[in-house]
């Protein structure tokens, strides 16, 4: 069975058939990941390559292994975005990648809209592995995945998504593919943090994270970037910890279980203690594992079969 | 686009005349002789001498006067140069444009002012230059604006780039008044457009793309409006976007400050909506904006809060917009497109009448920047657009004639279209 999307550019869109049956794949590949010889012949023959135009290590290592472990032949090219911006374009780039006969295009890039850019260039299959502050579905994927495995469905499951949602592609691919599949969303953060109208995506908005814990079922933290404190966005970090860290005090006065999620990396100390980050509730590192497996499955589906 | 010259007696025979000033349509033919309007009645008896267009009941109106284009030269003629541009308002029926100074380098002197004449001399179209409100347009220092108005500058503008200095756009207003031409600036507050390149709204939010608030133009044209009224002087607003801007405008008006307004046919015609495709021709300055805004700029249309339809024409080469959104240059061409969307959006919508629209792109805008406007008359220059507003066609790149293709509209279906021009003694035919 084929998915209807043919590239995957974000979540936005995507209908919940396909995200089953990404989801369905995926466990399956989970078990590959647990044999002794973790790979499969699925993508022989085919050339996929790695474009990173931003700095990233899990993200690229994932989808590296994923590639790997279905054997795919892979090439990595890694620029900064700057290097791009003068004398040679995106699309000079891309085309002269195309030349040489690539299957599939995985992309990071600073820009968003980047990787549907690429569509108007080539006709090898994009997947998109973070374009600005757009979207990076694969991380949502892995992050519902992750959800999944513990729930064991995602309809009617509560998720606040803690953070600087404003300049977060995981939290948009997230609202997303968790409202396709019903899940209820809050959202959380200082109001500098909350892009403005977002309730049009049917989540909830919430200042405060102890009302945000009462309400989830499943908590995502995402990285707060460092430089945001000088654009004046927030005061300080350790105001921000004070207001919306997640702290063991926090935890034990919540009296109910809650699964912790964040997708990497983490910044101990300021949205996560380390013994939170470290302890019982944390499924950060099932999320490491279910990112291969995840991407494996996007891979296969839509890079193998033909 | 076929161009004839007509030195001897030329008959217009079968047109609708549009006056603007009268506001009243009539059957009349038109005999021109070299280049001037010699007869105006209906039955003129076509002789021998005479070269005879039959316009089979077309409207004949006025050359149209865009206030707002960008050609380019000096400095960017791979994008336009001042004579593709002429061909690209001929092709859009407009005989009389103003262009703006963000040159390289900027129109800030009178020798450059010259270079503009220099250059558009021989032209069918009227180019009329807007010189730089600064020197080198870096918000700093005003330049010579009498002498830049002595040597033909219609206005001052830095467009482009606004004049963020609050002190030094009073000074522009208030030293601007020996002159008395309007002041341009591009209202757009730098900190609070900070890195957006769309309008900041719902669909940015879902787009993830930084958003470009509303609030950074309307903040600035609040500042304009009370610096010109308070020095009494003449100010004229670019390309309007927003609900709130359009209404600070409206009670500016009522209050007696000396201000006109103008409104890009993009931002009457298309939304933020546009830029879920992502597609850089989009990407302009001030941004496509949400559809309550796009409603409220044709409500300022409708009541005459907005004075003129401007294009602000403004080529790019396909490679600076095929790139990722950041990079990709603002703007959008707009002359030949620019009646056609008028009339399907504001005319053929319901908005406003035939009448209306040819107040806006030829009486209005003229008396904006003092701009000679021969009107349809015996003894005046010919200077004439000729169009059929009932037209169905589609927009497509062989309508365009200037350098850059840079436009969401391709492929647009558009209902009125201009058919040809006469003006310095040539008659243009724009489809065969």
């Amino acid at each position: 069975m084929n998915l209807s999307i043919k590239h995957l550019y974000g979540l936005e869109g995507v209908p919940k058939e396909d995200l089953t049956q990404i989801f369905d794949t995926a466990f399956s590949f989970r078990e590959v990941l647990e044999r002794p010889i973790k790979r499969v012949p699925t993508l022989q023959g085919k050339t996929i390559v790695n474009l990173f135009f931003e700095n990233s290590t899990r993200t690229r290592i994932s989808f590296e292994l994923a590639e790997k472990r279905l054997s795919a032949d892979t090439v990595n090219f890694s620029a900064s975005g700057s290097s791009l911006s003068k004398g040679e374009s995106l699309k000079d780039t891309i085309q002269n990648l195309y030349a040489m006969k690539m299957d599939a295009i995985v992309m990071r890039h600073p820009v968003p809209g980047s990787a549907k850019l690429l569509s108007q260039f080539v006709n090898a299959v994009i997947i998109n592995a973070g374009d600005g502050t757009h979207e990076h579905p694969t991380q949502a994927l892995l992050d519902i995945m992750s959800l999944k495995e513990k729930f064991g469905k995602i309809e009617g499951l509560n998720v606040a998504i803690v953070g600087d949602i404003r300049h977060s592609r995981v939290a948009l691919s997230n609202i997303f593919g968790l409202k396709a599949l019903g899940a209820n969303v809050a959202l959380c953060g200082p109001p500098t943090f909350i892009p403005y109208g977002v309730e049009s995506l049917g989540v909830k908005i919430m200042y405060n994270l102890d009302e945000a814990l009462q309400f989830a079922d499943a908590v995502n933290l995402l990285r707060i970037q460092r430089e945001r404190q000088g654009k004046g966005l927030i005061p300080s970090l350790r105001e921000y910890r004070n207001l919306y860290g997640m702290t063991r005090e926090r935890l034990e006065n919540l009296k109910k279980p809650l699964t912790i999620l964040h997708p990497g990396p983490i910044n101990r100390g300021v949205e996560i203690d380390s013994d939170v980050a470290d302890g019982d509730y944390s499924i950060i590192l099932h999320q490491v594992l279910n990112g291969v497996a995840v991407r494996m499955a996007v891979l296969f589906l839509l890079v193998g079969g033909k | 686009m076929q161009i004839d010259k007509m030195n001897g007696k030329v008959l217009l025979a079968n047109g609708k005349i549009v006056d603007p000033v009268g506001e009243k349509i009539f059957d009349a033919d038109i005999l021109i002789e070299n280049g001037m309007i010699v007869r105006l009645e209906k039955g003129i008896t076509p002789k021998n001498d005479m070269e005879i267009v039959n316009l089979n009941g077309q409207m004949v109106s006025p050359g149209f006067v865009d206030l707002h284009v960008h050609f380019r030269e000096p400095g960017f003629e791979d994008k336009e140069t001042i004579a593709s541009g002429c061909r690209a308002a001929l092709a859009g029926g407009f005989t009389k444009v103003c262009c703006m100074p963000n040159t390289d380098p900027p129109i800030d002197t009178q020798e450059s002012v010259r270079f503009i004449y220099r250059k558009a001399e021989g032209q069918i179209v009227d180019v009329y230059p807007i010189a730089a409100i600064t020197k080198n347009r870096k918000g700093e220092e005003l330049t010579e604006m009498v002498e830049l108005s002595s040597a033909g500058a219609v206005g001052f503008s830095d467009d482009g780039d606004p004049l963020v200095n609050a002190q030094i756009m009073r000074y522009a207003l208030e030293y601007s008044k020996i002159v008395d031409k309007p002041i341009i600036n591009h209202a757009e507050d730098p900190a609070l457009k900070a890195d957006g390149y769309m309008n900041e709204g719902i669909v940015s939010t879902q787009l993830g793309i930084p958003g470009n608030p509303s609030i950074a133009e309307e903040i600035m044209i609040y500042r304009d409006l009370t610096l010109a009224r308070f020095t009494n002087s003449r100010l004229h607003i670019p390309h309007v976007s927003t609900k709130v801007a359009v209404a600070l405008i409206r009670q500016a008006k009522a209050d007696g400050v000396r201000v006109t307004a103008e409104a890009t046919p993009h931002h009457f015609s298309l939304t933020d909506e546009y830029m879920r495709s992502f597609d850089a021709n989009g990407k302009v300055s001030p941004p496509l904006r949400s559809e309550a805004d796009r409603l409220a700029l044709i409500e300022g249309i409708k009541d005459g809060t907005i004075d003129a339809i401007a294009t602000d024409h403004a080529p790019h080469q396909y490679d600076t917009k095929e790139t990722s959104l950041d990079l990709a240059s603002y703007g959008m061409i707009g002359l030949e497109s620019a009646f056609g969307l008028s009339m399907t959006n504001l005319v053929h919508a319901g908005h406003i009448s035939f009448m209306d629209l040819i107040k806006l792109l030829t009486i209005k805008p003229a008396r904006a920047m003092n701009l000679p406007l021969p009107g349809i008359k015996v003894g005046e220059e010919a200077n004439l657009t000729i169009v059929d507003p009932d037209e169905w066609w589609v927009f497509s790149r062989k309508d365009i004639y200037s350098r850059s293709q840079n436009t969401p509209f391709i492929g647009r279906e558009l209902t009125g279209r201009v058919k040809s021009v006469f003006a310095k003694s040539c008659y243009v035919r724009l489809q065969d």
